[in-house]
């Protein structure tokens, strides 16, 4: 082949089945099912289709968040104000209902405070240039204190029925609001980050940002959409997990920043930047919904919950280098 | 015509034996012979001048003569006693220290830290004896006359201060040579006169020293000698005292310069660029030049003397503070990298692995990132269409690849280039910027890139090419722009384009001194 005068250059290296049955997902998916399997052994209430729907309140809302997020970590950035920004929206609706607005108006303002938060980290990170772990920390304390400070120990609760929709309502049979809402943004956040040319570039970018400056790609413009996005996906969530709650009080979704983020690491996202899946972020979602529904039906306490999921996490960012390493001592 | 470099004849200088001395130097890495036979000798009480091109083989000499690398072949003596230094510690213990243009000190670290790092005076039970320490840095310092209080930090230091905190390194070592390696590139005129008197207290010391340095009016201020490097070899050494600076020039650079370059025939179209009073607050001032359509514009000059960052305006990476750019006739404004793109000015940068190839990346996926707006529809993208683009391009430049959705991390530097070059190629731009093009790439690599040039201009695309290789510069070049210190010191076309006129402008020596 290096002999000959004309190099024939092919296109891919590898079929489609190879790159599919050696990716991250197809692991994740195997895990996926053998806990389903397990769950289905271990409690004769898990095979259920009604509690099988409510176990998806375990990672809809939370997962919503994810998409966005993937694309954030991907362009090598982050947002951990993210559950700061639901308590922020949320208090906001709140307030909106208090005044007397109609549902459309409550989930207007939900969306925009989000917009506004989004805004407001992506401005420090792309137009100052801050690092975004910093900021949004920052930012993560600023949103919910705003939040405390409006409601003290009181709590928003004079939400009109029909915002109950979002949380509480069925499209039919066992399929919520909230699952549709789900796979709608799991479709357009796969689109996004896989068939655009706005992913490419957030691939770009997480990659070698220098080398996608240097490439003509307008890289603050990028991340700063990337915020704004998480922005108003966190307000989504806010707006689900009001509605689901029926009230508001400073502590809503408290904590939830690290499930999000652990969600998207689960999901085969680099932390580093440069590569990750939206589909490996939905079967991480069913992982972690499953784990946390089939302990819960074993009436694990949520404490002991939390331990498996942070075991599970460093297991599986730890194991392929646990391989490699393997792969190393015996010579390759 | 060669300078003899025998030194009979000789002036007082020329007295002692060498503490230092090389002879028969080799040191190859794969695809390159960096130093080939090559020898050096440095002298007691005197300054030794290491002239050359870059890449003539100096930083290589350095590390040599420092322990970093170890050379293929060849002696090296101290005091008429052969010797080896198999790490960097050996030649510290042999009394050799370096000062180089970065200096290799720790800003968090107090002055005296820095100076007797590695070999701090101990007291009982082997702890630091940290009063001897600060008693002994201040005599050092003393000596070379700063004055700075050894407790402070060294990033509260001037970097002029830092430069001397070096040199009392050297000396508390008990250093008996001492390398400068560019040590005034980054120093104002008062500080390189503070450091010429250093450097004539190092001498009457007896310290051997050897300078490395561009700038000619130095050279001959305080060097006793001098030795040339070209291409890797040793080409003359000698007394400055029987050189003239235009012997020195033409020693440097002497060589044939046509010979491996492509044929062309030069005649260049409608004008296409024109910068006009182009100005930086720090990097540079005034420049202005045009471009015409199948022109190869050089741009050469001394490392810093900020080719890169008028190239880096014109590409909308940096804002100039004033100056027009006008391209095809029309005034553009490029206040982004994608508004240069658009205005069809591309950039080929220096720094391949950092700026030019984006690694984790495939290679379709890099070439084809800043067209992604050809290749897609409504913003969404078409594999096919991208594969298709990639390979006539990556064609063109006979990229050697395993696939086209291969990490181009995987690449060889000469092939990762092909891969930058496609990417603009496949933007159809009409002014190509290429920043050291072919800086660290193999023979090869390096005659496809030198081709492909030409062959684009001669289909009409405008080429500045800045490099700091001579033969490049005026091999490939139809006109010449040398800069210095930020400002254009000449534009060269026609007869002018000699390797002397090149030099002679970047290191600003005036007509027919000697």
């Amino acid at each position: 082949m290096s002999t000959a005068t004309h190099h024939h250059v092919p296109d891919r290296l590898n079929g489609p089945l190879h790159r599919t049955v050696r990716s991250w997902e197809s692991l994740l998916l195997a895990v996926a099912v053998a806990i389903f399997v397990m769950n289905s052994f271990a409690s004769p209430y898990f095979l259920d289709a009604w509690n099988l729907s409510d176990a998806t309140f375990n990672f809809t809302e939370k997962a919503m968040i994810a998409f966005a997020m993937a694309l954030l970590i991907t362009s090598g950035e982050i947002d951990l104000s993210v559950a700061s920004i639901i308590a922020l929206s949320s208090t906001a609706m709140g307030a909106a209902a208090e005044a007397g607005l109609g549902m459309p108006g409550i989930v207007a303002v939900g969306l925009v405070t989000g917009l506004a938060c989004g805004a407001f980290n992506g401005a420090l990170v792309a137009g100052l240039g801050l690092p975004s772990i910093v900021v949004t920390i920052g930012t993560m304390s600023l949103f919910r204190g705003i939040s405390y400070i409006v409601l003290g120990d009181q709590a928003y609760t004079s939400y009109p029925p029909s915002f109950a929709v979002f949380g509480q309502g069925y499209v039919g049979w066992v399929i919520t609001v909230e699952m549709v809402l789900f796979v709608l943004f799991a479709v357009i956040f796969g689109v996004v980050l896989h068939k655009t040319n706005f992913g490419r570039a957030v691939l770009a970018i997480g990659n070698n940002a220098t080398g996608a400056l240097f490439s003509g790609i307008r890289v603050r413009r990028v991340k700063f959409i990337l915020f704004l996005l998480t922005g108003v996906m966190a307000a989504v969530a806010s707006v689900c997990l009001t509605s689901r709650l029926g009230s508001t009080r400073p502590s809503i979704a408290f904590g939830w920043e690290l499930e999000v983020v652990t969600m998207v690491v689960l999901g085969g996202v680099n932390i580093l930047g440069g590569s990750g899946s939206i589909p490996g972020v939905v079967i991480a979602a069913f992982v972690m919904g499953l784990v946390t529904f089939g302990l819960g039906l074993l009436n694990v306490p949520g404490i002991v919950m939390s331990i498996f999921i942070g075991l599970l996490l460093i297991g599986v960012i730890a194991l392929p280098r646990i391989w490699f390493q393997l792969q190393i001592m015996r010579g390759k | 015509m060669f300078v003899s470099p025998d030194v009979s004849g000789a002036t007082d200088a020329a007295a002692s034996e060498p503490i230092l001395s090389l002879s028969g130097i080799t040191k190859t890495f794969p695809g390159v012979r960096a130093l080939s036979d090559v020898s050096l000798e440095l002298y007691p009480g005197q300054v030794t001048a290491l002239v050359g091109e870059n890449g003539a083989g100096k930083s290589t000499i350095v590390k040599v003569l420092t322990g970093i690398y170890r050379p293929d072949e060849g002696t090296i003596s101290v005091d008429g006693q052969e010797t080896r230094f198999p790490t960097a510690r050996a030649a510290s213990d042999a009394g050799i220290t370096a000062i180089h243009q970065e200096t290799v000190l720790f800003d968090e670290l107090t002055v005296a830290e820095n100076i007797f790092l590695g070999h701090a005076p101990r007291g009982r039970r082997g702890l630091i004896d940290w009063a001897t320490m600060r008693r002994q840095a201040s005599e050092i310092l003393d000596r070379v006359g700063a004055e700075i209080d050894p407790s402070v930090l060294l990033k509260d230091l001037g970097i002029a201060n830092k430069h001397l905190v070096a040199i009392s390194r050297a000396l508390s070592i008990d250093a008996r040579v001492v390398i400068m390696d560019e040590p005034t590139a980054s120093l104002s005129q008062k500080e390189i006169e503070e450091l010429y008197e250093l450097v004539e207290k190092l001498k009457a010391d007896g310290k051997a020293i050897l300078f490395i340095s561009h700038k000619f009016d130095e050279i001959f201020r305080i060097a006793d000698r001098y030795t040339v490097f070209r291409d890797g070899q040793h080409v003359g050494a000698g007394l400055m005292a029987d050189i003239t600076e235009d012997d020195l020039v033409r020693l440097m650079v002497g060589r044939s310069v046509d010979a491996i370059f492509p044929e062309r025939s030069a005649n260049p179209g409608d004008e296409i660029l024109k910068v006009d009073g182009y100005c930086h607050p720090t990097e540079f001032d005034d420049i202005s030049f045009d471009l015409r359509r199948g022109e190869i514009l050089g741009f050469y000059g001394l490392v810093g003397a900020g080719r890169s960052e008028v190239m880096q305006a014109l590409f909308g990476i940096t804002r100039p503070s004033a100056g027009t750019v006008h391209v095809d006739g029309a005034p553009v404004e490029i206040h982004s990298t994608a508004a240069a793109v658009e205005a069809g000015i591309v950039y080929v940068p220096e720094d391949r692995g950092k700026q030019g190839a984006i690694i984790g990346l495939p290679i379709f996926q890099n070439v084809t990132l800043p067209s992604l707006s050809r290749t897609s529809r409504n913003g969404f993208i078409r594999l096919a269409e991208e594969f298709e683009l990639t390979r006539k391009y990556t064609e063109r430049l006979d990229l050697r690849a395993a696939a086209l959705d291969q990490d181009v991390g995987n690449l060889s530097g000469g092939n990762q280039q092909k891969v930058v070059i496609a990417k603009w190629l496949a933007t159809e731009p009409k002014i190509i910027i290429l920043d050291e093009p072919t800086k660290g790439i193999d023979i090869g690599s390096k005659a496809a890139v030198h081709a492909f040039t030409a062959e684009l201009a001669a289909q009409g695309l405008a080429v500045i090419m800045v490099s700091s290789e001579i033969p490049e510069v005026l091999g490939m070049s139809d006109r010449v722009i040398v800069m210095r210190e930020g400002r254009m010191a000449a534009e060269l076309s026609g007869d002018q384009m000699t390797p002397e006129t090149l030099v002679r402008h970047a290191a600003g020596i005036s007509e027919g001194r000697s």
